[in-house]
């Protein structure tokens, strides 16, 4: 499963109003993620308030990118024409707050090297044209470990 | 036993039916529904004109084929019902959320008898090239999937299989374990003639099948099918003369105390499943040690892993050494668990078979598949991810 490459497919996502900063801030190479400047807590899915203290004074943010495995699996199964199995399905804890997890792929890693707490970080995929354009989050191993994210 | 369950034992359960139940039947959804009905309505001792409110999961105007075999108002039209109270949706608390509505309908009085059912056609939807597609709605993923679709994460066998390996990460669950659960479905099949899969699983064949989503493999996964399930929920004051002795609705789960996500729980080895079975446990002066029969969704085998853990049979993330090999499951074990199969080996009934199994086990009624306990108290529970409710019945 090394050396990653583009597949032919990916099933595009309907950005709303609220997710579209998420699928286009790979444009210019940024994870962004709803944050309240209220309690300072990211959270994800986007929404328009804050689900911890209800402030509406949320707006995305530029993250690290960076993050670890919380959970994975393999899957082996052949769901979409054009994606073929195997692929890592990945739920990513953000390194700025881990109770906020971003589910994606992790590419570029021999599944026996997977395990909860492998530092990923995120690279972005340009998928669509004109109106439809979206930057898809992916995150490979991290290049260079921060131990002090690793808590 | 005291009958000071949410409902002062008001809401009984007095019948219950199952259509023909099998692959590719080619039988339509309503004509399954009302054969499960008709089937539940004659074993509570009661007749059509009896029945006076309707209600299932998920009703109409579900765009995955073969998902609703028919909505409330088809079934009322169909039999000609005089219905004072009705409901369908799918916003509720699990698959079994219908029943819990009808509880409280009978309850306050705006029916005397709810037919509950939950109907499929999915292995014939499947089979005519209907397979529920992810690429209606303008080949885009939208709503939940929106986070899941572009990463190639259409299936719940992916969502639920992060969880699961997470729960095997933090407690040393084993593939071993899942298997128990999935070899245990197969061995009740054998004795329940509706069943789709009855021949024998050994845990070599189980270990060996090729993986869906890992630690997933074939056989910890459901088998789509056609079939109908109906209960009948009565008013207790309306239950002289029936069939059966009228089964209590001691309490019932229905809470949902954290975001309706599939990841972002703060505790990924718990599940909305938690929070019903925490709120059952509220509304009872009953406990999991009272439990002699156990039914428990198993879309996935680790979904009734996950019933076990959030029910309190163990300390949470004990579910391995309380699983073992499966001995206590089966009919003579401590707690005889999903007795006519499951969804694993039964087929995906969706949630209703669970129930209609316990009220069989409760009546005694189990025939070549009885538990040998004699149960008088059970739980059924169903749901997975964000979607959970739980039912605790008894013969009180």
């Amino acid at each position: 499963m090394n050396a990653y490459t583009r597949p032919d497919f990916r099933l595009p996502p309907q950005p709303t109003a609220e997710s579209a900063a998420f699928w286009t801030g790979g444009e210019r190479g940024k994870l962004l993620v709803m944050r309240c400047r209220a309690c300072g807590h990211f959270f994800h899915p986007p929404a328009p308030v804050c689900f911890r203290c209800r402030s509406l004074d949320v707006a995305p943010e530029a993250t690290s990118g960076r993050g670890t495995v919380a959970a994975f699996t393999v899957n082996q199964q052949q769901w979409l024409p054009g994606l073929p199995p195997p692929y890592v399905v990945a739920m990513i804890e953000l390194a700025e707050d881990h109770d906020v997890r971003v589910t994606s792929n992790v590419v570029d890693v021999d599944p026996k090297d997977l395990r909860v707490g492998l530092p990923v970080e995120v690279f972005f995929e340009e998928w669509g044209e004109g109106e439809d354009r979206v930057w898809i989050p992916l995150f490979q191993p991290a290049t260079d470990t921060h131990e002090g994210e690793l808590a | 036993m005291s009958r000071g369950g949410p409902f002062e034992g008001k809401a009984v359960l007095t019948g219950a039916g199952k259509s023909q139940v099998g692959r590719r039947l080619g039988r339509t959804g309503l004509d399954l529904t009302v054969e499960a009905c008709l089937r539940a309505i004659e074993d509570a001792g009661l007749s059509v004109d009896d029945i006076d409110g309707v209600a299932s999961y998920p009703g109409g105007g579900v765009p995955q084929p073969g998902f609703s075999g028919a909505s409330t108002h088809e079934l009322q039209n169909a039999l000609g019902i005089r219905a004072t109270w009705y409901m369908s949706g799918a916003e509720t608390a699990g698959q079994i959320g219908p029943v819990i509505e009808a509880c409280m309908a009978v309850a306050l009085g705006l029916a005397n008898h709810v037919v509950v059912f939950r109907s499929v056609w999915e292995s014939t939807a499947q089979a005519s090239g209907n397979r529920a597609s992810v690429l209606s709605g303008g080949g885009k993923a939208a709503g939940h999937l929106e986070y899941f679709g572009p990463f190639g994460a259409v299936s719940p066998s992916s969502w639920l299989a992060m969880p699961a390996q997470r729960y095997m990460h933090d407690f040393g669950l084993t593939r071993e374990h899942l298997g128990a659960i999935a070899i245990n479905a197969r061995a009740h099949a054998g004795r329940n003639a509706d069943a789709v899969y009855r021949d024998p699983l050994t845990m070599e064949e189980y270990l060996g099948s090729r993986m869906i989503s890992e630690p997933f493999c074939l056989y910890d996964c459901d088998v789509p099918c056609d079939g109908a399930t109906a209960v009948i929920v009565s008013r207790r004051d309306a239950t002289s003369g029936l069939a059966h002795p009228a089964l209590t609705v001691e309490s019932v789960g229905t809470g949902m105390l954290e975001r309706a996500t599939w990841d972002q729980r703060r505790d990924l080895t718990t599940m909305a499943a938690h929070d019903a079975a925490a709120t059952m446990w509220q509304r009872t002066t009953l406990t999991a040690k009272d439990v002699d029969h156990a039914e428990l969704y198993d879309g996935f085998s680790y979904l009734t892993v996950t019933w076990l853990d959030a029910l309190g049979f163990f300390p949470h993330g004990e579910a391995g050494q309380f699983i073992g090999a499966g001995e206590r499951f089966g009919l003579d074990g401590s707690l005889p668990l999903n007795t006519s199969g499951g969804q694993l080996s039964g087929g995906r009934l969706h949630g209703l078979g669970f129930l209609h199994e316990a009220c069989v086990q409760l009546w005694g009624e189990g025939g070549d598949r009885q538990a040998t306990n004699s149960p008088e108290v059970a739980v059924v529970a169903v749901g997975g991810g964000p979607v959970a409710g739980s039912l605790l019945l008894s013969t009180h």
